[in-house]
């Protein structure tokens, strides 16, 4: 995983809320075995009709959009699916941050072990944001908290041990495998086995 | 100090080394269970690093989600024909990737091969008290027997594999208590619509749910399980139900269900998981069903949802609303009945068991499907089909009209050969009508297996109470 600690961009915006991994990226792009190129279906339905042809009006369609690192989205995004796929592809893109005031659970867990920012903001922020695309905005995981055009800052709040890995660039596989004395305590001592 | 919920008792249960405000808890799993989609960059990440698979014994194997629904003879030149070729290699490397590490697979031919929420409970692999998860949010489905199942990314795939523990924090904990006696023609299905339709498809974010109330004990297992398998649909974590004779009765004699004297322990065991009395939720909601029409979906979340007798909702301006009713082509304040159907979809972790393969015969037989419509019937496995064919179902619903088919996720999902055309409605007993769910452009509206059959017969979206 590449190491984040803080990082400026102009923002993409897509104003819409419940967004699911299904629309992120579709079922049928996860008949991959591996993790190349997955950038390219994000949003795939939304981005191409049915010739394959930009869909002009699309927010990550804009010029410019393959340069931005955040993505502003409305409230709930990634509910749905359990696909990884879905942080993959936003990740291949060139996202590095989601901004909005819910985020679903297991897209959240997913996002941040791949470099993906989730980022909740109070309802005043969003709706700033959802209203100024294109404000460059800084992300800084160091300080948990990200900086509006203004110099304002909001905090947010993110997992401590899931910043430490984001910071260092380091997977969380590694701490689990220094468990694995713990991990044979535990199984050998419970008092059923499954 | 109040009493311990189900989900704390099963929470505590596993946790290796406890969460600090540092680090998350080291959370033991005690089945695994996989599939050929979420798991070949997992397999991969073990091969890169050279570790193995800790625990091949709690692994459950499986190909579902992207394998054809029409027999095939082996996976050479018989699964080409009927596949396009990137699900074909995605088959053929969960069969490689499972040789290489040592994991059991029920494959084709297997009488236990299906859709990964349907084999763990038929084997009696889920059991109560078990923490149970796969790369597919409808892990909840297990809480049904009062494990503690839910959805993981393949990073934790990988995770899983290599160590049986995942890093957790401890979510919330909500309790739904439902009431009533459900009207004929209504199931299990319209409760969780309704339920979703109440808190919103976010309403669960953050929380494990427990189900309770008299209408629960009143379920069966299958019932139970279509229920707590749309936990996700509310955001939820999980979903539980507490273990009782119903429980205990499914389990009895199952291949992987304790024996003897084990079995008289587990019993003891899982009746001792109950919520205390006096265990408390961060959040309570009560819904009473004794009123509960069959619902229907309108829009592209499951939380888009109507009594069938109503209209859909006024347009007040929402932004989703409106891109929701524009993609379905539906309109506000007119009833989702009446609207024509292409498809009708009985299938799905949600709806493929035999208690709703049974109801959808009961509707279907001695009637026809009605010309304008194709109806798929996918059972959840293998040892379903063979169960309803036992029993003649499979002839009632060919004599209809309609098309049985081999186990698999099928059309749920759009990513084998059973996909939706651009445009097409199709009235589905799945979980999910995000747009395109069912293949690009299709749409799909949400509804129980009674519903689905009446709908089918009918050519447009009909109550199941006026066919019965």
């Amino acid at each position: 995983m590449e190491q984040l600690t803080q990082f400026t961009s102009a923002t993409t915006v897509l104003a819409i809320d419940d967004v699911d991994t299904d629309q992120i990226i579709p079922a049928r792009f996860l008949t991959t075995t591996t993790r190349d190129g997955i950038g390219k279906a994000l949003f795939a339905d939304w981005r191409y009709d049915a010739n394959g042809k930009p869909i002009e009006g699309f927010p990550l369609n804009e010029p410019g959009a393959e340069d931005r690192k955040i993505l502003v989205a409305g409230r709930n995004f990634g509910c749905g699916s359990s696909r990884e796929h879905a942080p993959w592809s936003l990740h291949d893109f060139g996202i590095r941050a989601v901004i909005s005031t819910e985020i679903a659970d297991i897209f959240r867990n997913n996002s941040l072990k791949n470099g993906l920012v989730p980022v909740i903001v109070d309802k005043e922020t969003h709706q700033w944001l959802l209203a100024n695309p294109g404000a460059e905005v800084t992300v800084d995981v160091e300080a948990c908290e990200i900086r509006l055009p203004d110099g304002k800052a909001v905090a947010f709040p993110i997992d401590g041990f899931a910043r430490h890995c984001i910071l260092e660039g380091v997977d969380q596989t590694g701490f689990l495998m220094q468990q694995q004395d713990k991990i044979s305590e535990f199984e050998t001592n419970r008092p059923w086995q499954p | 100090m109040s009493g311990k919920s189900l989900f704390e008792k099963v929470w505590s249960d596993h946790v290796v080394v406890p969460e600090t405000d540092d680090t998350p808890a080291v959370f033991y799993i005690d089945l695994h269970i996989i599939h050929e989609v979420t798991t070949p960059q997992a397999f991969n990440m073990l091969r890169e690093t050279g570790m193995k698979v800790r625990r091949p014994d709690l692994v459950l194997a499986t190909m579902d989600h992207s394998t054809p629904t029409v027999p095939i003879t082996d996976l050479g030149a018989s699964l080409d024909a009927v596949s396009d070729p990137e699900p074909a290699q995605q088959i053929r490397q969960m069969v490689k990737n499972c040789e290489e590490f040592g994991i059991k697979l029920h494959g084709f031919g297997d009488a236990h091969r299906g859709i990964v929420h349907v084999i763990g409970p038929e084997i009696g692999a889920t059991q109560p008290g078990k923490t149970i998860v796969c790369g597919d949010s409808h892990s909840s489905t297990h809480g049904a027997f009062g494990a503690m199942g839910f959805g993981i990314g393949t990073t934790e795939v990988g995770h899983v594999l290599a160590t049986q523990c995942l890093l957790q924090r401890k979510p919330k904990s909500m309790a739904v208590n439902i009431t009533g006696k459900l009207q004929p023609g209504v199931s299990a299905k319209d409760i969780i619509l309704a339920l979703i339709g109440k808190i919103g498809v976010d309403g669960g974010t953050g929380h494990v749910i427990e189900y309770r109330g008299e209408t629960i004990r009143g379920l069966n297992m299958e019932e139970r399980m279509t229920i707590c398998n749309m936990s996700i649909e509310a955001g939820a974590r999980a979903g539980m139900i507490a273990p009782d004779e119903t429980t205990i009765e499914f389990l009895r004699g199952r291949e992987q269900a304790p024996q003897g004297e084990d079995w008289d322990k587990a019993v003891k065991r899982w009746l001792s998981l109950a919520s205390d009395p006096d265990a408390t939720f961060d959040r309570e909601i009560d819904l009473d069903v004794s009123q509960l029409e069959p619902q229907v979906t309108f829009g592209t979340n499951p939380g888009m949802v109507v009594p069938i007798s109503k209209p859909i909702p006024s347009d007040t301006g929402d932004a989703s609303f409106r891109k929701a009713i524009n993609y379905m082509q539906v309109n506000a304040d007119q009833p989702m009945t009446g609207t024509k159907v292409d498809v009708v979809f009985v299938g799905s972790c949600t709806n493929s068991r035999m208690t709703d393969l049974r109801s959808v015969a009961g509707i279907l037989d001695g009637r026809q499907v009605a010309d304008s419509v194709r109806m798929l019937i996918v059972p959840g496995s293998q040892s379903v089909k063979d169960e309803a064919e036992a029993e003649g179902l499979d002839k009632i619903f060919t004599a209809a009209g309609a098309e049985w088919r081999e186990a698999g996720c099928s059309m749920c999902l759009g990513m084998n050969s059973d996909k939706l055309g651009k445009g097409e409605l199709c009235v589905s007993t799945s979980n999910r009508n995000f747009e395109g769910r069912q293949g690009p452009g299709g749409r799909t509206v949400l509804a129980s297996p009674e519903t689905a059959a009446a709908s089918a017969i009918a050519g447009v979206i009909a109550d199941p109470r006026e066919v019965a």
